[in-house]
């Protein structure tokens, strides 16, 4: 009798109690206050837009632009398209990116090994440095950079002179650089071909290694494909493929190399100081993730110190390594757009330009954002993958 | 047959000498960066020394330091923001007294420096002595409050409750002031600026943001298809962009998206955009919290017959929420750091000041080291002294030592 009343009971339910309807009713008005949500901003938009006669299209991107850019790696001018000055602006983000995460990623592992020093001095050097960068905005950092340092540099006959030669005045840094003879392209290529080939090389002999247990010497091997292949494309390109273009004053100014501009300079240097304090903290971290144990495990199996830094310390350290260091470059990406504020007129500052030039701010706030969320999303799916590469194979 | 005992001691302590020699000179490469770090340290310190005393000139930060503490705000209202600061020096002195230890670096600081700029000998007219005495009250308001909290009388939620209504009070009534009353005439934020900016967007867009994350992380990680969806989208979209496109979103994109009568003050529009910008990784936060709670939980609170509500409310939050204190305060520092991005969107905070200090007069371009190294100081002493606060936090919250 009671078990038939409590199966009947439980048949019917009622609807305010019954998980599916409450769910289903949840989406349905969560779907419906979204919608509505959405609706009414875009009614207001086109309401606006309609009074202000703005049209919602990518058309002006073929107007001339119409403002300069003062640095560039393409050729650009003011009559050249809006499309263009986008384009100029993403390179500039992208140059000053990957200069700055290379740079970034050399300092951080300095000041992380200097951190983990057993010499109290430099570990206590190291500290500081982070602790002076992690704790002040970049904004302020940038400033201190830009307009007290290299917007104050003295004129062009008083320059610096660092090793290198590096000449430092108000117009910049002019740096010794690399360039290419009429026939460095066959050096070049010679560089590319040694690395697929070496690439190649170890990959298929590490393989033969994982799975025979034979030494291959893929290193070795690598190596010498790297060294031999363009040693062979230098003496085919006649023997000076490369020549150094050396900066040298030139009655006002300074002639070839490489020039920086102040504005670029001190947001390369102050994305790299800020960015390297949080590599290292990172970097230190990993390293010391490694547990105690495995460093005396490798001692007791007899590997010197070479051999346990390559083979136990920096893999397992790696694994915690590079999932923040990868949100780390992410975030170096994403501060270049304080440039802004300094004048180095990357994606986010030619997108201003454009929107005060072609007054069209919604089309232009949807490259930027969809361009920086791409770079953004590319990352993550990268991330992923090599999570999931390095994964612990659990036994 | 003789036993021999062999008497073990523990070392004995090195000396100075023996100390340097293991620590700093072990080995010839340890000897050359000792000398080399010696050489850093010695010249850095030089440099800087000489410099802060004789080459610096520090008049455009000793001109008026009321402008970066509260920027244009009108000098006959002043009264209002130095009875903000009151209220809270009391309020932190309560929390000190009633949650302890993670308080206490924090409570003390302020009070040292609120005495210090007290008391500090600057020929400066605009600091009266109506001003000398506002701050002189903070630390005796903050130990008041300290031995009030230290009564059993004083509940943690009452504080709680207390710290929100003064919030409001001071945001919504005493700073920009109200019509109806008489003696609190309107004060419009374009004047307000300085530290008072920075540290009411830092706490408010925390603050804000804290609820609209939680729900984010539910949403995330709830079964409902159209919920979860919207939540992904909302965190990946801005997280995958710079906080300064979203400012600049919500300060010239929003407009055309509302009706076109409706205007929204400026540092309310930088205020939503940072509570934005907050809310999305204050969920990823909440998200990690909420995957540290042991499904054992649930199921053991699905098992005494609570519901989906109960479950999320008394169960699951509470425990995700401890655990992500620290990170929360870490975020909160960053954001902290970030408000100087509001300058870009033209709102006067601490950076703000010190720009438009440097070019009210042509004699201060040569002294943009000494303003931008002073605002860097000052962030620099209040980011310190808040994650010294987060290490003690989670030393009291035993989190990381299971």
């Amino acid at each position: 009798m009671s078990a038939n009343t409590l199966a009947k009971g439980s048949e019917t339910i009622p609807l305010w109690r019954d998980e599916r309807v409450l769910k289903f009713t949840a989406q349905i008005i969560s779907t419906v206050v979204l919608l509505g949500f959405v609706g009414w901003m875009l009614v207001n938009f086109i309401e606006i837009t309609n009074q202000r006669g703005m049209t919602l299209t990518f058309r002006f991107l073929k107007e001339p632009a119409g403002f300069p850019i003062s640095e560039s790696s393409i050729p650009y001018n003011p009559t050249m398209s809006f499309g263009t000055a986008f384009l100029v602006g993403l390179l500039n983000t992208v140059r000053v990116s990957v200069i700055g995460i290379v740079f970034a990623t050399l300092l951080g592992l300095l000041v992380g090994l200097a951190r983990l020093s057993t010499n109290v001095l430099l570990s206590q050097i190291a500290l500081w440095f982070i602790e002076f960068h992690r704790n002040i905005p970049l904004l302020v950092l940038l400033f201190l950079w830009y307009f007290a340092f290299f917007n104050r540099l003295p004129p062009v006959k008083d320059s610096y002179t660092l090793p290198g030669p590096i000449y430092m005045n108000q117009r910049g840094l002019y740096l010794a650089w690399p360039r290419l003879t009429e026939t460095g392209g066959v050096f070049i290529v010679s560089v590319i071909i040694a690395i697929i080939l070496a690439v190649i090389a170890w990959n298929f002999l590490r393989r033969i290694r994982e799975t025979t247990g034979k030494s291959t010497y893929f290193g070795a091997v690598s190596l010498g494909i790297m060294i031999l292949v363009p040693a062979i494309g230098w003496l085919a390109s006649g023997g000076s493929p490369l020549y150094l273009d050396i900066p040298i004053l030139q009655g006002f100014n300074y002639r070839g190399g490489l020039r920086w501009t102040p504005e670029f300079t001190a947001l390369l240097v102050g994305l790299t100081t800020y960015t390297a304090s949080f590599i290292a903290e990172v970097i230190r971290g990993g390293i010391q993730a490694v547990s105690r144990g495995q460093v005396e495990a490798a001692r007791a199996v007899g590997l010197d110190n070479l051999q346990m830094l390559n083979l136990i310390i920096i893999p397992q350290a790696m694994r915690v390594i590079i999932p923040p260091l990868i949100s780390q470059y992410l975030n170096l990406t994403k501060n270049s757009s304080l440039a802004l504020a300094i004048g180095y007129q990357e994606l986010f500052a030619v997108g201003k330009i454009t929107i005060n030039q072609a007054g069209r701010p919604v089309p232009v706030f949807i490259m930027v954002m969809v361009t920086y969320l791409a770079m953004s999303l590319l990352t993550a799916l990268a991330l992923n993958l090599y999570n999931r590469r390095i994964q612990f194979v659990e036994r | 047959m003789a036993v021999f005992v062999e008497e073990i001691r523990p070392p004995n302590p090195p000396g100075p000498i023996t100390w340097l020699r293991q620590n700093l000179f072990s080995t010839w490469y340890n000897a050359i960066l000792t000398i080399f770090s010696l050489v850093i340290i010695y010249f850095t310190l030089l440099g800087l020394i000489r410099w802060i005393f004789t080459t610096a000139d520090w008049r455009p930060v000793t001109i008026s330091p009321l402008l970066f503490l509260v920027g244009q705000y009108p000098r006959p209202e002043l009264w209002r923001p130095g009875l903000s600061l009151l209220l809270t020096s009391f309020l932190i002195g309560l929390s000190w007294g009633v949650w302890g230890s993670f308080i206490q670096p924090f409570a003390i600081f302020l009070g040292g420096l609120l005495g210090i700029l007290a008391l500090i000998p600057l020929e400066t007219p605009t600091i009266t002595l109506g001003v000398r005495a506002v701050f002189l009250a903070n630390p005796a308001l903050i130990f008041l409050g300290y031995l009030l909290g230290k009564t059993q009388a004083v509940r943690g939620r009452y504080v709680t409750a207390l710290w929100l209504l003064a919030f409001i009070l001071i945001v919504a009534v005493l700073l920009p002031g109200t019509k109806t009353i008489g003696f609190l005439p309107r004060v419009s934020t374009t004047s307000w600026g300085g530290l008072l900016i920075t540290l009411l967007l830092a706490v408010g867009s925390i603050t804000l943001s804290l609820p609209i994350g939680v729900l984010l992380a539910l949403g995330r990680r709830t079964s409902l298809p159209v919920v979860k969806v919207f939540s992904i989208l909302f965190i990946e979209l801005i997280r995958g962009v710079p906080l300064i496109t979203i400012l600049f979103m919500f300060s010239i994109i929003l407009a055309l998206f509302l009706p076109a009568e409706s205007r929204i003050d400026r540092v309310l529009r930088a205020l939503i955009g940072m509570t934005i910008f907050s809310a999305a990784y204050t969920a990823e936060n909440v998200r990690g919290g909420l995957q540290a709670v042991p499904p054992g939980q649930v199921e053991a609170a699905k098992a005494v017959g609570l519901n989906n509500f109960q479950i999320t409310t008394f169960i699951v939050l509470p425990q995700a929420l401890r655990a992500v204190i620290p990170a929360m305060v870490g975020q909160f520092i960053s954001l902290f750091k970030d408000t100087t991005l509001v300058y870009i969107v033209g709102i006067n905070e601490l950076l703000g000041i010190g720009k438009s200090i440097l070019s009210s007069n042509p004699a201060y371009v040569r002294l943009q080291a000494e303003v931008y190294i002073f605002i860097a100081v000052v962030f620099w002493i209040f980011s310190y002294f808040m994650s010294l606060a987060s290490r003690q936090l989670e030393k009291a919250l035993g989190v990381g030592e299971r």
